[in-house]
């Protein structure tokens, strides 16, 4: 019993994680049509300066420069990377975001030299707390909350805001939303920079619980969460909630079993099976083929 | 290699690709033809120039395979690694010898599979001297091309479900079923067949294809030249898909779907047979890839190698053969060969050390340089343009003049 | 134009490849990085250091080519036949991975090296080891523990001893010491190191009655909360991880926000400082086989303690202190081996060493080595240490095969 609420706790706290990297995947996917392969790196990078910047300088002061130092590399990988190839053939944006992950992730192997770097203990957060028996960490319980507040704020950005209007108008048609006026590229790096905020949050959370960063330390998570969100369907921000959770908790049911080794498997699996069943995830659209 | 139409260009590429082998030979040899002091660094037989132009006739197959898939048929799939690592264990569970199972297998006390092609052939035509090179040649072959029949059959139960999902959601279920299949390798219940997270060694590999007199000095090395030719021989064939009927079926599918349905193409069976071809090809390079590395290990087998050929496949142009091919050894040479210089540091002759260069710094360039390829070249090195393309563009301009 | 650009591109690529045919390997061999640069006129040796400087094991590979480094610095010339050679190390970064160890492999052949150490990681060992076959070069694998590096060839050797008997030395321990009946195996998923310990682990473990359980994670993972809580659910008396450094690292602070209280047992991987800081402060009771324990060679300690803290380069690879690993222990004592076997071969050739190798003799920091008929060290003996948690390892029993 102590053992079953153990494992749903962490599920339900890595897929709060989770979540945070699939709404940046998610909404630059809705707009973009673009699987933004960087955006685990960018979530590795955020741990990297996390660590780098609390070396030198107090938590109050490294936390928001951590995240504001984040949005702006999110921010710069959309200007030099995408948008120079809006009007290229897909397949060369997704190989440019591919390019992206690799530069980020060779520069950091380069820097940290390749040794696992260890990221600094927040207070409170990282102290620990028993409930039901099983001992965590606070961020653990915290996680959840925090995400489901964050997702209500976004959401009440998007539904209430005149840029929330305008991401949506640009997601459902891009060139008709050019044409209303709406401007297009400003629209895009909003959504980089609440997808790298988002990431950067993420990265806190999940390095106080797992506390060595390796240059591929984003590589997992990122696959993970891209994985939530294709099943929440791509696009959708609820569904990409709603898709981390599950896979979340998921991954840790199969860890329980004697069946460890797959656990990614697993959850591919069952991508794989709600595909097959709905073909454009749980909460995605029915896209009509136009001729 | 190239695309041709007529007849006149066909004999022309094959008198290219033949003069390429020869040439792949001519350099492979000279090592053995001159004296040992004489021969430039370059030539010997271990030289990085060999290790790059294995690699690279190996990753040229799996990038064009892919190429036929993504380019010319315009389904994204990124289950590549998942079908070469169904290739490298089927060529590697059957073609360790049966002798040298016990210590391979040596967490398993031996094999399940106790059997092997070079064995069976070798009951055939003996063991030794040519007797024992046809029997090994055979073996190889047959394996080989089991490991592609193996990879399509994966493929086509794949495909059943997975090829009626659009675009991207067919590039991350394909990519799923790559990590199950590697997954499934890895799982140790299964070990007496597949070595669990073991790898499988001891199978013949490239350099079993150099021939050696009887005391074992080789008198012809043909290590270089077998993954070139069998490379060849398979993008020849893909060549001619591509200009068959059902080549001209998959670009139609690939530039629109639904006009292509309403031509009567069948999109279901041409979807099928370009995803169970390429994943052939795919298990067939796969299989050289294990004889490259001397080992089948299904942890090498992993996404990034999905991608690496992706980013081939794209810098030498999506629909181009030739430009895959091309990219591919520039590719190969760049990442493990002309840059590695920048990974040591260097000190000048009056003590200064030249800034940056470290163990790293090497990728960090080679990621600076696809970067700026792919950022300025954003239909490839080729387009979607074969060789001959250019050469014939070239001579009308001339001859306009 | 872009058509005449990837033309000059496709051009560019046939002329370099078959230019470079025409300049004896202009391009790829490059000067060996040494400290210690030849002087004119002398005679040169080349030693090849096949170590990984990036990807998983790079860590431990760093730390291992400190040690080799040290004995270069100590020793940078041999005598052969009467002439004095001076010692260069040839670098090459095998990334830690399977496909990219066989260029790198081909990078010091074709720097021509004498003979080859490395590399840490016994996955990398194996899929070079063909190329320095087919080149006539000899291997000396320093930490390599699998037994398949060795088995079924005559050219690489090792200085250490094998998985098998470091499996179980650590079983015999955990039943002797702790009284385990139930003990929990936590590997990588399709890492051999890590499953073929625990595999032998298992083996002697059960064979003595006792009850394992095991279970692999995945490649770049980094929760493990669920791993040690089935544990502690399923009453593991001890944990065995024979994992990579930066998943020990993990594993040991997650398990000390979780409370557990289960002895881990870990493999020569976890000697490692990064480990070691992990482990700090916690009441995490970490016990590891290893190879060498500070203090057994006080020369050495204090010698290596100098290169290091007067060198930043070198302490950055030892991980920011100086802590000596085993490794780096092993990679001193390497070096010295492949001394005597120049020596013992009386030449500079390849092949003169290779065929010396094998009955090459020393006392090293690390005891004595000498190989048998497959090219294994004849080792009988294992250190097994703790972590007393600030930072530092305490000797807990020396272990003989039994």
């Amino acid at each position: 019993m102590e053992f079953a609420i153990s494992v749903l706790i962490s599920g339900i706290s890595v897929g709060g994680q989770y979540a945070l990297i699939a709404i940046g995947y998610t909404m630059v996917y809705g707009i973009l049509r673009l699987i933004n392969f960087a955006h685990g790196d960018v979530f590795m990078v955020a741990g990297l300066l996390g660590i780098y910047l609390s070396a030198s300088m107090p938590l109050y002061l490294s936390m928001p420069l951590v995240l504001l130092l984040t949005v702006v590399l999110g921010f710069c990988i959309e200007r030099v990377a995408y948008k120079p190839l809006r009007s290229a053939p897909r397949m060369s944006v997704m190989i440019s975001a591919i390019g992206v992950s690799y530069l980020i992730q060779n520069t950091a192997t380069y820097i940290t030299g390749g040794q696992p770097m260890t990221y600094p203990v927040i207070p409170f957060l990282s102290d620990t707390v028993k409930i039901a028996g099983t001992s965590t960490k606070w961020v653990t319980i915290l996680t959840p909350f925090l995400v489901l507040v964050l997702v209500l704020a976004l959401t009440q950005l998007i539904h209430h805001t005149k840029a929330g209007m305008a991401m949506r108008a640009v997601a459902k048609d891009f060139e008709t939303a050019q044409l209303m006026g709406i401007r297009i590229n400003t629209i895009i790096s909003i959504t980089f920079v609440i997808g790298s905020a988002l990431a950067a949050i993420g990265s806190m959370l999940y390095f106080t619980n797992f506390q060595a960063i390796t240059p591929t330390a984003g590589a997992l998570p990122g696959l993970r969460a891209f994985v939530a969100a294709v099943v929440g369907g791509i696009g959708s921000i609820p569904g990409a909630v709603v898709g981390a959770f599950i896979i979340g908790i998921c991954e840790n049911v199969i860890k329980s079993t004697e069946f460890t080794v797959f656990s990614d498997a697993g959850t591919f699996a069952l991508l794989i099976l709600i595909l097959v069943l709905k073909p454009t995830g749980l909460f995605g659209e029915k896209v009509t083929d136009k001729v | 290699m190239i695309q041709q139409k007529s007849k006149k260009g066909a004999v022309a590429a094959l008198i290219a690709c033949t003069a390429l082998l020869a040439v792949i030979v001519l350099l492979e040899n000279v090592s053995v033809f001159l004296p040992a002091s004489s021969v430039p660094n370059l030539l010997k037989p271990t030289s990085q120039l060999f290790a790059v132009l294995k690699k690279g006739a190996v990753y040229s197959l799996a990038a064009v395979s892919m190429n036929l898939l993504n380019g010319f048929t315009g389904l994204f799939s990124l289950g590549q690694a998942g079908f070469m690592l169904l290739g490298a264990y089927t060529y590697a569970i059957l073609s360790v010898p049966v002798a040298d199972r016990e210590a391979v297998y040596y967490l398993y006390g031996g094999s399940a599979v106790n059997f092997s092609f070079q064995d069976m052939f070798g009951s055939i035509f003996g063991t030794q001297g040519v007797g024992g090179a046809v029997s090994m040649g055979l073996g190889v072959v047959v394996a080989m091309i089991l490991a592609g029949c193996v990879a399509a059959v994966f493929a086509y139960l794949i495909g059943l479900p997975v090829l009626r999902l659009k675009s991207d959601y067919l590039a991350i279920a394909t990519l799923g079923f790559a990590e199950i299949i590697k997954a499934v390798f890895q799982w140790q219940a299964l070990g007496p067949v597949t070595n669990g997270a073991n790898m499988i060694k001891s199978f013949p590999t490239f350099s079993s294809f150099n021939i050696t007199d009887a005391s074992g000095t080789v008198i012809l090395r043909l290590s270089t030249f077998f993954p070139f030719l069998v490379s060849m021989i398979c993008i020849a064939m893909i060549c001619l898909l591509i200009n068959s009927t059902y080549g001209r079926a998959f670009k139609a599918i690939r530039e629109d779907e639904t006009a292509a349905e309403a031509m009567g193409i069948n999109l279901a069976k041409h979807k099928m047979l370009s995803f169970c071809t390429s994943a052939f090809f795919a298990g067939v390079s796969g299989a050289m890839f294990a004889m490259f590395v001397t080992n089948a290990h299904a942890k090498v087998y992993t996404t990034t190698m999905t991608y690496e050929i992706l980013l081939i496949v794209v810098i030498g142009g999506i629909g181009s053969i030739s430009g895959s091919v091309m990219a591919t050894f520039l590719y190969v040479a760049c990442s493990e060969w002309w840059l590695r210089f920048l990974d040591s540091e260097v000190v000048l002759s009056n003590g200064m050390k030249l800034p940056f260069l470290r163990a790293g710094f090497r990728m960090v360039v080679f990621s600076v340089v696809i970067m700026i390829v792919v950022l300025f070249f954003r239909r490839g090195i080729m387009g979607d343009k074969e060789l001959p393309d250019l050469f014939k563009k070239r001579i009308r301009k001339e001859g306009a003049k | 134009m872009k058509k005449l650009l990837s033309l000059a591109l496709a051009s560019a690529m046939v002329l370099s490849l078959a230019a470079c045919g025409g300049n004896s390997g202009s391009a790829g061999s490059n000067p060996a990085n040494s400290g210690t640069p030849a002087a004119s006129g002398d005679k040169v040796i080349k030693i090849g250091v096949f170590e990984p400087a990036s990807g998983d094991s790079a860590s431990g590979g760093k730390k291992e080519t400190l040690g080799i480094q040290f004995a270069n610095s100590e020793t940078p010339t041999v005598e052969i036949g009467g002439e004095t050679y001076t010692v260069q190390l040839a670098l090459s970064d095998n990334g830690s991975s399977t496909d990219k160890a066989p260029s790198a492999a081909a990078d010091l052949v074709s720097q021509n090296v004498a003979i080859v150490l490395g590399s840490y990681g016994s996955g990398v060992s194996m899929a070079a080891s063909d190329t320095f076959k087919d080149a006539g070069i000899a291997a000396m694998g320093v930490t390599c523990t699998n037994p398949n590096v060795t088995a079924g060839n005559d050219h690489y050797y090792r200085i250490c001893f094998l998985d098998n008997f470091q499996a179980q030395v650590l079983a015999n321990f955990a039943m002797d010491k702790f009284d385990a009946k139930v003990a929990y195996c936590l590997g990588e998923t399709g890492n051999e190191y890590d499953q073929g310990l625990v595999a032998f682990f298992k083996q002697v473990f059960e064979a003595n009655g006792g009850k394992v359980i095991t279970a692999s994670f995945p490649t770049n993972n980094s929760d493990f909360n669920t791993y040690l809580n089935q544990a502690k659910a399923e009453g593991a008396d001890v944990i065995f991880t024979p994992v990579s450094i930066a998943y020990a690292t993990q594993i040991i602070t997650q398990a000390q926000s979780l409370g557990i209280t289960a002895p881990f047992l870990g493999s020569d991987t976890l000697d490692d400082n990064m480990v070691l800081e992990a482990a700090n402060g916690t009441d995490i009771q970490l016990y590891v086989s290893t190879f060498y324990q500070e203090g057994g060679a006080p020369e050495f300690d204090e010698g290596i303690k100098n290169y290091i803290n007067s060198n930043s380069a070198a302490k950055d690879a030892n991980g920011g202190n100086d802590t000596i690993a085993a490794v780096t222990a092993m990679g001193y004592d390497a070096y010295y081996v492949a001394l005597e076997a120049i020596k013992a071969a009386g030449s500079a050739d390849p092949a003169a060493i290779k065929a010396a190798l094998g009955s090459v003799t020393y006392t090293g920091v690390s005891g004595d080595i000498a190989f048998d008929s497959t090219g294994d060290a004849i080792r009988d003996t294992a250190y097994i240490k703790h972590s007393t948690n600030t930072n530092a390892w305490e000797l807990e029993t020396v272990q003989k095969a039994s």
